[in-house]
């Protein structure tokens, strides 16, 4: 019972626990919240294999800034509680079995299969050698990012607009 | 590392976590004082005279107060949301404090040697700033859980606020990494040690390669729009919007978002002094013709210690024999900093704890000159000046960096 | 400690956002399970490259994650433009192939 080991799965509690809170929650806005559990879980399992960089970007960004835009969105739609309708027969007798079936399968076949890997250190630190990759080997991709966030930004921001021209004017007088 | 190492390293853990937790806590508390004075001061009049002298008790007044008012929520909040947004605040605010180094000696406690950090990681930057990323969310779920259009508004306006400034707060710290090239705060501190020239110290702020000037000019005005403090604090003002989103809270909960404030205002403001100005490092070169500085310290408590006794002297009540007390325990400071055992260990975090004064004073200055930005005005400021200022000072540093190479 | 571990982990969330793609109605939670299924693959990434000694798992999910960000951004405007012309965040709602 190693340190890693207790802290592995006190992490990997909480990810799973959020996981299923995301999918049982009736509100949007705590499905979210149980969402961001998980996600800081998973920057601590990061830590845990020593991608200390990745472990930090996933918080600032996708903990802090993706997952705030879908807080926004929620506030700002006003998005309530989910209408509540029985689940069919087939949902509740066939479906639910199956979807644990699925959880326990996928996690055996794929813990059976790679049960022979272990892990290996990196050569570089993990900054360092993330940089000399991002900016030697896979530059192209890099600044194709760049212009993917841009498209992005005018999408959403031409989507987003209100199709008359009225109500923002009069809003902005 | 077998058993016994591993339990005392976690019990020194524990005793810097301790002391850290109660040092920030009153730490919080006497901020509030120092700005409730100088704005006092700047407006023309006294602030708090009348808890104990000069109004050193008022926080005590206040803390107990913040108990014992009667603590309301809502009809119709969102109950687990509501109780967990302060929560959020105060905790990270305080723990971003644990990656702060306060000097460079390594300490014994207990007999294991300890540097005088809590948390000395590799990417320490930024786990700083992942915990102001996710400070954002006390705001916004506070604005939200209360059930109040006004607080919606400024919870909605005050973390779209808050995520605007911090692209321009990470981006302002760019030039400094370009600098270093490393994310370690310890690492970065040690490498603005030197002199140019013999006397000008090697701060980020003087850097001999591009003096970071840009860089603070960035940093600090992004960092008083994320603490959501004037001129940018439309969002929370009571002349604006009743209060925005802590409109709805009252006794301990108000109590934590407001200590949670001052806290996330004390890590920026040692973020600035540990990035632009120095950190833990003298001011002073450190030849053998400047041993004097060495015993600046003492000098100061020594002074303030006279002070305190003569002004004791003025009052009528109980004043006039706690002052004198007090006088005579910085007395007794100054002369235990006079100690060679001793005097090595205070330099550091003196030097560390008159740069963060220095900053947070300028921060306090700023709130009560400035009139307050609305806004429009603000997020333009945020978005088309501010983010391409920060944009030109990493161009104009990787530039010089690259030339001097 | 063995790799298995943290794949199955990754397995188990992947599964979890499918169930969630799959039972819930209202769109932004059906995103989020989306959101779900990636932070499992990148969790999967970040094993791996652990596991060979190489750092392009760590340089994939840093794209993954730029990705998500700007798939968020755009489907997020989408939802939001539906809800306007709808009123409904409810996917068995949005039946009709015109607004």
């Amino acid at each position: 019972m190693t340190a890693q080991l207790v802290i592995f799965l006190i992490l990997a509690a909480i990810a799973v626990a959020g996981a299923v809170s995301v999918i049982l929650q009736r509100e949007p806005i705590h499905s979210a919240i149980s969402l961001i559990a998980v996600m800081i879980a998973l920057a601590g399992l990061f830590l845990l294999l020593e991608s200390e960089f990745i472990a930090a970007v996933q918080i600032i960004v996708y903990a802090g800034a993706i997952m705030v835009l879908f807080v926004f969105v929620i506030m700002l739609l006003n998005a309530g509680a989910e209408e509540r309708t029985n689940m069919s027969r087939m949902a509740r007798y066939v479906g639910v079995p199956l979807a644990v079936f699925l959880l326990i399968e996928l996690a055996y076949q794929v813990g059976a299969a790679t049960s022979s890997m272990t892990a290996q250190p990196a050569a570089d630190g993990a900054t360092r050698g993330i940089s000399m990759l991002l900016f030697q080997d896979f530059v192209f991709p890099f600044e194709l990012t760049s212009i993917l966030i841009l498209i992005a930004i005018l999408g959403a921001l031409v989507l987003a607009q209100r199709s008359e021209g009225a109500p923002a004017q009069r809003a902005q007088q | 590392m077998n058993d016994s190492l591993a339990h005392s390293i976690l019990l020194v853990s524990l005793i810097k976590v301790l002391v850290l937790l109660f040092l920030v806590l009153t730490a919080v508390a006497y901020l509030v004082w120092f700005e409730r004075k100088v704005a006092a001061h700047i407006q023309g009049r006294w602030g708090p005279y009348r808890v104990g002298p000069h109004g050193l008790l008022q926080p005590l007044a206040d803390g107990a107060k913040f108990l014992l008012k009667e603590d309301t929520t809502p009809a119709g909040a969102d109950r687990f949301l509501y109780f967990t947004a302060p929560v959020i605040t105060l905790t990270l605010a305080i723990s971003a404090i644990a990656m702060i180094p306060f000097g460079p000696a390594s300490v014994r406690i207990l007999g294991v040697a300890t540097p005088l950090v809590i948390a000395n990681i590799n990417v320490g930057l930024l786990a700083i700033f992942a915990m102001t990323s996710i400070g954002v969310y006390g705001v916004a779920l506070a604005g939200w859980s209360s059930n109040n259009k006004y607080s919606l508004l400024g919870g909605l306006r005050s973390s779209a606020q808050m995520i605007s400034y911090e692209l321009s707060l990470t981006l302002s710290v760019v030039g400094i990494l370009l600098l270093a090239g490393t994310f370690n705060l310890s690492e970065l501190i040690l490498r603005q040690d030197g002199f140019t020239w013999g006397y000008l110290p090697k701060w980020n702020l003087l850097s001999p390669t591009f003096p970071q000037v840009l860089g603070l000019f960035c940093y600090f005005i992004a960092a008083i729009a994320e603490t959501n403090r004037a001129p940018f604090d439309l969002a929370e003002a009571e002349s604006e919007i009743v209060a925005g989103y802590h409109t709805e809270y009252s006794s301990f909960k108000f109590a934590m978002f407001f200590m949670g404030e001052y806290a996330s205002m004390i890590t920026v403001a040692c973020l600035a002094s540990i990035l632009f100005l120095g950190g833990w490092l003298s001011p002073f070169p450190q030849t053998p013709g400047m041993d004097w500085t060495r015993y600046i310290p003492a000098a100061v408590f020594a002074a303030s210690a006279v002070g305190l006794i003569l002004d004791g002297l003025h009052h009528r009540s109980l004043a006039r024999v706690v002052l004198p007390l007090l006088g005579l325990v910085l007395g007794a400071l100054s002369f235990l900093c006079l100690q060679p055992a001793i005097i090595d260990y205070v330099q550091g975090p003196f030097w560390f704890l008159t740069k963060v004064l220095l900053v947070l004073f300028v921060y306090v200055w700023v709130r009560w000159t400035l009139p307050r930005f609305r806004y429009d005005q603000l997020m333009r400021f945020g978005w088309k000046f501010l983010f391409p200022v920060a944009l030109l000072n990493v161009v104009v540093t990787s530039l010089a960096v690259v030339m001097r190479r | 400690m063995p790799i298995s571990y943290y794949l199955a982990l990754s397995a188990v969330l992947f599964g979890l956002g499918v169930i969630g793609f799959v039972f819930k109605r209202n769109i932004i939670t059906i995103f989020m399970s989306i959101e779900l299924m990636l932070n499992a693959v990148n969790l999967a990434f970040i094993a791996f490259a652990r596991a060979l000694g190489q750092l392009q798992g760590q340089v994939f999910v840093f794209f993954v994650i730029v990705v998500a960000a700007a798939e968020a951004a755009v489907g997020l405007a989408i939802v939001i433009v539906i809800a306007r012309n709808r009123q409904s965040l409810n996917v068995e709602r949005i039946n009709l192939l015109k607004l």
